[in-house]
């Protein structure tokens, strides 16, 4: 792919003000400890400064799991010393300034598609960091129950094809609740954005005709209704307007306290949106082969999972890491924040709204860090 | 020399980055409302007529308003309110637009929503004709709403280029129309109005260009939904500039990219084309003309 020229000065502009607007990184504690001391201060688990790694990395990409890596960088800057800016503009925008090379590491919530994988130099690999899932919200006045949604349903609504509250495809789902005789206005996100990636995944996962008419990406051609800015535009103009039905992710939904449906899952269970339940969706999961990812898109998704517990629109969000890093000292560094977050990191991950990997995860992620090379050597030693 | 340069390379980047849209859609791209990132088919004709349309609606409501308080503060208003009233109303142009779009958003929207447009369609929505504008349920997130964000946005570029033209008249056009025994409501009307017109319009094309590339505040409440075009102000809709701030930074292949640097183009073309249109219409009525005219 030509490198778009506005794109890349843009990016080299925001890198720019981004490096000079860093704070000062944190000194003082010093995490080593006597223990360590036979133990090679490069290798993982991370216990302290390594000599070699590099002082100051750059990533850029998906703006769902900011908050946990902004607390992942917190944490590493304070066992190491070492500066990581992570700027969340996006997973479009992550995947391009990591294919343009103007940030050390990428974020995306949504796999790479066949084009991009074949736009980036030298191959790269995308590793699970944590979790994270999607919920309808919506706004009927009068019903207190919430609301149960089959898929057909839901996807008949996003369609366009389901108009009223009180569709027999929506009540028969709902006994004993009293649905109105009410236009269906559907809200869905104006901006370009992973949320609405794993939401049309899993649309087009159990509806062929949503998979045929729109398809999956950040960005779709929706059939109809209401385009808000970000999670906020989403829930705010379903808040105000009765009638309407939208999507956010479950952390914005629980923290800003909005009530959210219930969707059947692949085993015909109606199971609450929640970190276990999310979880649950990755437990499925059957690791593809990491070196190897174009045309294998589909295995990175988890959506619908087959889980009878599971929560059906769940999705990863990754660390884009070349094959190969060029700069040793850079690589060393981002593959030991990889480390870092993927075991101690786990443990803010529900407190912060993000389901933890499951253990299986977890393993492949190792894996995959073990293998990245700096001029074809390894870079990571795991201390025993 | 800077200046003049840096339009160009703005354009030629512009130009070069919106070259595989260009070539891939043609005229298509113009005349089609499908905007497909999955499928890779882009038609910008819904951006445009959302731009348009919102824009008609911003000049058509701002321009009285404007007009009718500059005529007010140049004309009528005691001369101790004159300059804190212009001052104050010049004051909004200040007022950061993601603030338009917030009020607009908590406070405008509901009152759209359940009072003015069930109104509008109670009312002038009888209408044959007419009532097609005012066809479907009132939202609040549609056409009208984002053209009103854009009226009150435009307002204080209107009415101070409509002051300063109307200050700029000779006072001799009103001394010789009241000389000749008319009203002073009649001096405005007749004499000065008519002298100050081409400024007028000249601010109002500044205005135009100002709602043309006005982004947040509109991009909040417009509801950014490429629907089919059907003629009612009371759908969704969305603008050029939303649309290039909603879907520029995920826009991750090489065609959805560059079919979005063409409607900066679009826009880069129109504001520049707008621009000089206002200038000649203003130099017409402040320079020109020579001093004591009767028109």
């Amino acid at each position: 792919m030509k490198k778009p020229l506005i794109a890349s000065i843009l990016a080299f502009a925001t890198l720019l003000a981004a490096c000079g607007g860093s704070p000062p990184a944190a000194t003082g504690t010093p995490g080593t400890t006597a223990s360590a001391a036979s133990a090679d201060p490069c290798g993982v688990p991370v216990k302290g400064k390594c000599p070699t790694e590099a002082q100051n990395v750059t990533g850029a990409g998906a703006t769902f799991p900011g908050p946990l890596y902004t607390k992942w960088i917190d944490q590493y800057n304070q066992l190491t010393g070492v500066q990581i800016n992570y700027q969340a503009v996006g997973s479009g925008g992550g995947i391009k300034s990591f294919t343009d090379k103007t940030v050390d590491f990428g974020a995306s919530d949504v796999p790479l598609t066949d084009a991009q994988f074949d736009a980036i130099a030298g191959g790269l690999y995308m590793v699970p960091m944590a979790l994270g899932s999607v919920v309808p919200t919506y706004n009927v006045p009068n019903v207190t129950a919430t609301i149960k949604f089959s898929p057909e349903a839901l996807a008949g609504i996003y369609l366009e094809q389901i108009k009223k509250w009180n569709d027999p495809k929506i009540t028969a789902e709902n006994p004993g609740v009293t649905l109105p005789d009410l236009a269906i206005t559907t809200v869905h996100r104006s901006d370009g954005s992973g949320t609405t990636g794993v939401f049309t995944d899993y649309l087009s996962k159990i509806s062929p005709e949503w998979k045929t008419k729109v398809g999956s990406a950040t960005s779709v051609n929706w059939p109809g209704g209401v385009g808000g800015s970000g999670n906020a535009g989403v829930a705010g103009a379903v808040k105000n307007q009765p009638g309407t039905i939208g999507y956010v992710e479950l952390i914005y939904a629980i923290q800003n306290k909005l009530g959210y449906g219930v969707v059947k899952n692949a085993a015909g269970k109606y199971v609450d949106a929640s970190l276990d339940s999310t979880t649950k969706a990755a437990d499925a999961f059957v690791s593809p082969d990491f070196g190897n990812l174009k045309g294998q898109q589909a295995k990175l998704s988890i959506t619908n999972s087959a889980n009878a517990d599971a929560w059906p629109i769940s999705t990863f969000t990754f660390l884009l890491l070349p094959k190969d890093f060029s700069d040793k000292a850079k690589g060393l560094a981002i593959l030991r924040f990889a480390w870092y977050g993927t075991h101690e990191g786990q443990s803010f991950a529900k407190d912060l709204g993000y389901a933890p990997l499951p253990s299986a995860v977890q393993k492949a992620a190792e894996d995959v860090l073990k293998t990245i090379t700096s001029g074809g050597a390894k870079l990571l030693k795991v201390n025993s | 020399m800077l200046v003049p340069l840096t339009l160009v390379a703005i354009t030629v980047l512009i130009l070069i980055d919106s070259w595989p849209a260009l070539t891939t859609f043609g005229l298509s791209y113009f005349t089609t409302t499908e905007w497909d990132p999955v499928k890779l088919v882009f038609g910008a004709a819904a951006y445009v007529y959302g731009t348009l349309v919102t824009t008609v609606i911003a000049v058509l409501l701002a321009t009285p308003v404007a007009v009718g308080a500059a005529i007010y503060l140049t004309e009528f208003a005691p001369r101790p309110v004159r300059a804190p009233v212009a001052y104050t109303i010049e004051l909004l142009a200040y007022i950061p637009s993601i603030v338009y779009g917030l009020w607009a958003i908590f406070v405008m929207v509901p009152v759209m929503r359940s009072v003015v447009e069930p109104g509008l369609q109670g009312t002038l929505g009888q209408l044959p004709v007419i009532g097609k504008l005012f066809s479907g349920t009132p939202i609040g997130l549609d056409l009208l709403s984002g053209g009103v964000v854009l009226a009150i946005m435009i307002l204080p570029i209107l009415m101070a280029v409509s002051r300063e033209v109307l200050l700029a008249v000779p006072p001799t056009q009103r001394e010789a129309m009241i000389g000749l025994g008319a009203t002073r409501w009649e001096a405005v009307s007749r004499a000065v109005l008519p002298y100050a017109r081409p400024g007028i319009i000249g601010g109002a094309v500044l205005g135009v260009a100002r709602a043309f590339g006005e982004t947040m505040a509109v991009t909040m409440v417009v509801g950014n939904s490429s629907r089919d075009i059907t003629g009612s102000l009371f759908v969704p809709g969305y603008t050029m500039a939303s649309a290039i701030a909603n879907q520029f930074v995920e826009a991750d292949s090489e065609l959805y990219f560059s079919a979005i640097v063409e409607i900066a183009l679009v826009l880069l073309f129109v504001a520049v084309l707008v621009n000089a249109v206002a200038r000649a219409l203003i130099r017409r009525s402040i320079a020109d003309r020579p001093a004591g005219a009767v028109v």
